[in-house]
């Protein structure tokens, strides 16, 4: 089955409160990560995102697009990076979200594809 | 196949009770079994009924087959696969789980090598991506066969409501992939627990409401056991074994002429010798394992206290009460404290 794995995690870095060692650590554990999925080969593929002040929302609105910065939801952790990974069950799934370095920091979502885009046409 | 009948007519009422007969006792293993491959409760659910309907149909006239469930396994599955086929058909996409699904050989089919797929149901249904409080429901619906509406009365809620958490269950165990399967070493001992809480389920709730008590109390033992010899060296599996097989050697006195009989007025003479037996020596098995007492370790040496008091005529009150108090310690439960209290006021 094909699973998403979403990163949920304190935006610690955007705001300088991360010493330039800390940054380095974590770099490090997510190369790490990525690397033993694609050497178990699992991993289909994988996206650290920019922090959410650089988000940028389209909405249609009364048949009119709106376009504005944000969201910026109150909420203390915000989804930081997706893995897209082939496992053969949930549990294999969850072996892997409890892997992915920001366990330690956020909590870390596991929901299986229904449908996605491949050579053309939509698969299951 | 061989029929053991003549093929001429079989009564109808023989065939409704070999139906019903390996209903009973071969429901939980078949839906297993035909679940597995393809992780899909609701289609297993459906295949089986359909394969029951035929054999109403068939078997008044061919006879009841040599080995009614080898019978019943195969038109199930069948019918399984050809579901799988017309959806693979619909979709374009061929599906995985129809490719897997072999044909059936109804005369090779051996009772005794259909594999038992129950313990793996059972960790399927005790998952901890399944909401806690519908994990004992769906396992008394998938392994013991009950009905929704059974369940909803001994769980005291509306039967809609139960019929609509099961089905959301089910489908949740296809929709995220939960695996028909054994946990790994490293996930046993969580999963273990939450197990052994869903087999305790089926011991705790309100037995009266629901039909055929006896055959489950033997049913949930055999879980329990299977559970703890999986596992051998946790003794709190043992403990769950022993607390159900004591408490069952009890259950031919706690119903006499219709009438409930509590404890102190329940005659020894009815209970079962041989379960407990049976209860004291996983009791013992437990207590080897030399850890700290858990909370099924200690309700079962509640019940083997009370048991003994067919061997000495007498209930020792005060084992009772230590035994109550470390179980209040344990699990704080009201009916522990009210237990607790109970013995406290006695003495």
């Amino acid at each position: 089955m094909r699973y998403t794995i979403l990163l949920h995690y304190p935006e610690l870095m955007a705001q300088g409160e991360l010493d330039q060692a800390a940054i380095e650590r974590g770099q490090a554990a997510f190369n790490r990560y990525a690397s033993d999925l694609d050497a178990a080969g699992v991993l289909l593929s994988a996206e650290v995102l920019q922090p959410s002040t650089a988000t940028t929302t389209v909405r249609a609105v009364d048949g009119d697009f709106r376009i504005q910065d944000g969201p910026f939801a109150d909420t203390k952790e915000k989804l930081g990076g997706i893995f897209v990974i082939e496992a053969s069950d949930l549990d294999a799934a969850l072996g892997w979200a409890k892997q992915a370095p920001s366990v330690e920091w956020g909590p870390v979502e596991v929901r299986p594809s229904g449908i996605h885009f491949e050579n053309g046409a939509w698969t299951t | 196949m061989d029929d053991l009948n003549s093929p001429d007519c079989t009564p109808h009422s023989e065939v409704r009770t070999a139906a019903e007969q390996a209903a009973r006792t071969s429901y939980g293993r078949l839906l297993a079994l035909l679940a597995a491959s393809t992780r899909d409760i609701l289609l297993a659910e459906d295949a089986l009924a359909d394969a029951f309907e035929q054999a109403m149909r068939s078997w008044p006239v061919s006879g009841i087959p040599a080995n009614p469930e080898g019978w019943l396994l195969s038109v199930a599955r069948n019918r399984q696969r050809d579901v799988l086929r017309s959806a693979a058909r619909r979709t374009s996409d061929p599906l995985e789980a129809g490719e897997t699904v072999p044909a059936p050989d109804l005369s090779s089919i051996d009772p005794d090598a259909i594999p038992d797929k129950r313990l793996e149901l059972l960790f399927a249904c005790a998952h901890p991506a399944i909401a806690a409080d519908i994990r004992t429901p769906l396992m008394l619906h998938t392994v013991f066969g009950f009905e929704a509406r059974a369940i909803a009365e001994a769980f005291r809620i509306p039967p809609a409501t139960m019929a609509q958490r099961l089905v959301r269950a089910k489908r949740r165990i296809r929709a995220t992939g939960i695996p028909f399967a054994l946990p790994t070493r490293a996930d046993m001992p969580e999963r273990l627990g939450f197990v052994l809480e869903a087999i305790y389920g089926t011991y705790t709730i309100d037995w009266e409401s629901l039909p055929r008590e006896a055959s489950l109390a033997s049913e949930s033992l055999f879980l329990a056991v299977t559970v703890a010899a999986l596992r051998e060296t946790e003794p709190e599996s043992w403990g769950l074994a022993a607390l159900i097989a004591l408490s069952s050697a009890r259950a031919p006195a706690r119903f006499v002429e219709g009438g409930f009989v509590p404890f102190g007025e329940q005659d020894p003479s009815l209970w079962d010798v041989g379960l407990i037996r049976e209860g004291e020596a996983y009791l013992r098995r437990a207590h080897s394992l030399g850890q700290p007492l858990g909370r099924f370790q200690l309700e079962a040496a509640i019940q083997s206290v009370h048991c003994d008091r067919l061997r000495t005529g007498t209930t020792d009150r005060d084992a009772l009460l230590r035994l109550y108090r470390a179980l209040v310690a344990v699990a704080p439960t009201e009916g522990a404290k009210a237990a607790l209290a109970a013995v406290e006021s006695g003495n």
